[in-house]
């Protein structure tokens, strides 16, 4: 029989929103009132709203989670996924103790750790060794444990040179190094990562997957980790939990989880936002984003060797404006496959009005693999450059496999691996 | 899988509302490592710091007693219960600087540590505890100012005054407690407001300076009361702490056992209130600040 280390019940948080500050008091004394002397219902909190950002709530306190139950058992390695927004951070936040949750209860057996940033607490003036003891202190352990552990976390660091340096003299990548190292030698049963593998070079990072992989598979311990990238949930956990407007949309297994986010996180050729819904910058706001095919119609899916269009129409807020486009690909793993920008733009050299104008890029055939795709969109400015506008998954598309004389697969039907599909040269 | 479990299976149960007095003191226990590492962090970037860094702790009360000296001494000619002007005044600075210290930095917790406590879990009290024993190192360089003094007006009295060593000595680890705590329970219920009411930082700055002046640091106890404003300066409670520190190394100074018992039963009240509000405000001052 599996034994839950830790069970979540009924848990809710609420945020408010908007300006908090001084206008407060009467409020709060109101509220104080109502609730404490008069016994009654909190005349602030509106039961019943979900956490959606596209509409806009009528009262200013915001369910960030609603109503979460789970159990975790010992030794699971549970991926919890979900949209920017969903309730990821919050819960996780509940979860370490950073906040406390407005209902409900977290019941956990044995210690827990969070790692929801590497390198909390470090000291620029202090040396390396220093730094391990204050951060492996912040994070949990006694002195006597990291004394124990000392030589492990050098060694697993690879800044051993550099010990007694203080960290303000380290590079950044050291620095990560040496912060991981304390995090990944923590004693506790329970373990909650959110996306601190986002950092440090290609082999550290390896490195870290392998460490967070005995954490879990070897010694038997219970991690949670929170990632946007697929390809790392899926190697590290063996359960998944997608969290949807701050209530759970799905909880089983990881692959069951994945492909319950990617499903319902459809994409969406075509985009068209509200009046005051767009995103805006300073003198840009994005107005609408088509993906099309080649006879410009708004298409989701596309053979893989037809060439994919995507139109962006946006407003110039203020005259005399220069600047150019850009965008990134993102497949379903939310790895990062292109980046592209507008180098010729002749925005970059005549100024640009007021106004509403359309820009559209072309991503040629026999190109991307199979699979789906999201994009970002952005404006940029060269000398010194700066992005002024960037919004993430704008919108997406489906490239579609296909068989034949035209494409780069020809007849082979088994599986064809690869990130992309380029059509080359053979000679 | 039972359902019932009774809540002795559990190490942590983590839930919206506790009890006001829930105070985890054993978990405070447990991280007593950490503010150890707190203190000695706070010590190594004290001595990384330039030449000049510890200097300034010297400059800031020789130059305060300079010109108290010669504002209240000279021009005004309020009495210093015939103690050498300089130590008069540097007893005072000294035990006040360190209150106003432990009250200040400890009124801005929050705020200062918002992004490590915006990330990692250990018991926020500790960080206040830290910050009071840090004090201690700025407190006992100024100290150390005192005593060179005090043994300067040794060898080189002025005429007309006197000063000696007394067995309230023995009283001193105490004030100092009280002096901290007093601090302490001030701060912590100041950087809970703050959490809320920002503009209660302003207040901190020069309420404190004003404090100073209802308390026994320029003028001696005994001219306040020959004054008839004896029962308000005794109103603040520092003013028994620092008349006791000042009869412990001057000899003078009104020393009774009612005006310390004052001031330790308000800084008991006053630590009470502080932690009780202070743990409050923690588990929610994130979605705040």
């Amino acid at each position: 029989m599996e034994k839950p280390v830790i069970q979540v019940e009924n848990l809710s948080k609420a945020y408010q929103i908007g300006q908090i500050g001084t206008g407060t008091i009467s409020k709060d004394f109101e509220r104080f009132w109502q609730t404490k002397i008069l016994r009654k219902e909190d005349p602030y909190l509106k039961i019943g709203q979900t956490n959606d950002r596209s509409v806009k709530g009528t009262s200013n306190i915001v369910w960030s989670l609603k109503d979460i139950n789970f159990e975790v058992n010992t030794g699971d390695a549970v991926g919890i996924i979900g949209k920017n927004g969903a309730g990821k951070s919050t819960l996780l936040k509940l979860l370490s103790r950073v906040t406390s949750p407005t209902t409900g209860e977290i019941k956990v057996k044995g210690r827990i750790s969070s790692l929801l940033e590497v390198g909390t607490g470090f000291h620029p003036e202090l040396s390396g060794r220093e730094n391990i003891y204050l951060n492996g202190a912040i994070l949990g352990m006694s002195k006597s444990e990291i004394t124990r552990k000392l030589d492990e976390i050098i060694d697993f660091s690879g800044v051993e040179r550099y010990i007694d340096t203080p960290v303000k003299r380290y590079s950044s990548g050291m620095y990560v190094r040496l912060a991981f190292a304390v995090a990944a030698h923590l004693e506790s049963e329970i373990l909650i990562v959110d996306e601190v593998l986002a950092v440090g070079d290609a082999e550290f990072q390896k490195k870290c997957l392998n460490k967070m992989g005995d954490i879990s598979i070897g010694e038997g311990r219970t991690v949670l980790f929170v990632s946007h990238n697929m390809s790392a949930v899926n190697t590290l956990c063996n359960k998944g939990i997608v969290l949807e407007n701050g209530t759970i949309a799905f909880n089983g297994t990881i692959e069951n989880s994945i492909d319950f986010y990617l499903k319902n996180n459809s994409n969406n050729a075509h985009k068209k936002w509200e009046n005051n819904q767009q995103p805006t910058s300073d003198f840009f706001k994005l107005l609408e984003v088509s993906v099309l095919d080649k006879n410009s119609r708004v298409s989701l899916n596309h053979l893989i060797s037809n060439e994919v269009c995507i139109e962006f129409i946006y407003e110039v807020l203020k005259d005399n404006q220069f600047f150019t486009h850009g965008f990134n690909l993102f497949n379903n793993q939310n790895i990062h496959i292109l980046s592209s920008h507008d180098k010729d733009s002749n925005n970059l050299i005549t100024p640009v009005s007021k106004g509403v104008y359309k820009i559209k890029v072309v991503i040629p055939g026999n190109f991307l693999a199979e699979g789906e795709y999201n994009c970002s969109f952005a404006i940029m400015r060269y000398n010194p450059f700066h992005v002024e506008f960037h919004e993430m998954e704008v919108v997406g598309f489906n490239i579609i496999d296909e068989i034949g004389g035209n494409t780069v697969r020809g007849n082979y039907t088994g599986k064809f691996p690869g990130l992309v599909r380029p059509l080359l040269n053979w000679k | 899988m039972d359902k019932v479990k009774s809540s002795k299976d559990w190490d942590l149960i983590i839930k919206g509302s506790t009890s006001l007095f829930d105070l985890k003191f054993n978990d405070l226990w447990k991280y007593r490592d950490l503010l150890l590492l707190f203190v000695k962090r706070d010590f190594v970037s004290f001595y990384k710091q330039t030449v000049l860094g510890p200097l300034w702790f010297f400059i800031q009360p020789l130059f305060t007693t300079i010109i108290f000296s010669f504002a209240f001494g000279n021009l005004a000619g309020i009495s210093t219960d015939g103690l050498p002007k300089y130590l008069f005044y540097l007893t005072g600075i000294t035990s006040w600087n360190y209150f106003s210290d432990c009250l200040t930095k400890t009124s801005t917790v929050f705020k200062d540590n918002a992004s490590i406590f915006g990330k990692v879990y250990f018991p926020r009290l500790i960080m206040p505890l830290s910050i009071v024993v840090s004090n201690l190192i700025r407190f006992g360089v100024q100290l150390l100012l005192m005593v060179l003094m005090m043994v300067y007006f040794y060898w080189f009295p002025v005429s007309g005054t006197s000063f000696q060593l007394t067995n309230g000595l023995f009283l001193f680890p105490f004030l100092v407690l009280l002096m901290a705590l007093l601090g302490l329970g001030l701060g912590l219920i100041i950087t809970a407001m703050t959490t809320k009411y920002r503009d209660l930082t302003f207040l901190v700055t020069f309420g404190v300076q004003l404090l100073m002046y209802s308390t026994t640091v320029i003028y001696p106890l005994s001219y306040a009361k020959a004054k008839g404003y004896g029962f308000i300066v005794e109103l603040n409670p520092m003013t028994g702490i620092i008349e006791c520190f000042r009869y412990a190394f001057l000899g003078k100074g009104e020393f009774t056992l009612g005006s310390l018992s004052y001031s330790i039963i308000f800084t008991l009240i006053v630590l009470v209130l502080g932690i009780v509000i202070f743990n409050k405000t923690e588990k929610n001052f994130v979605d705040t600040i």
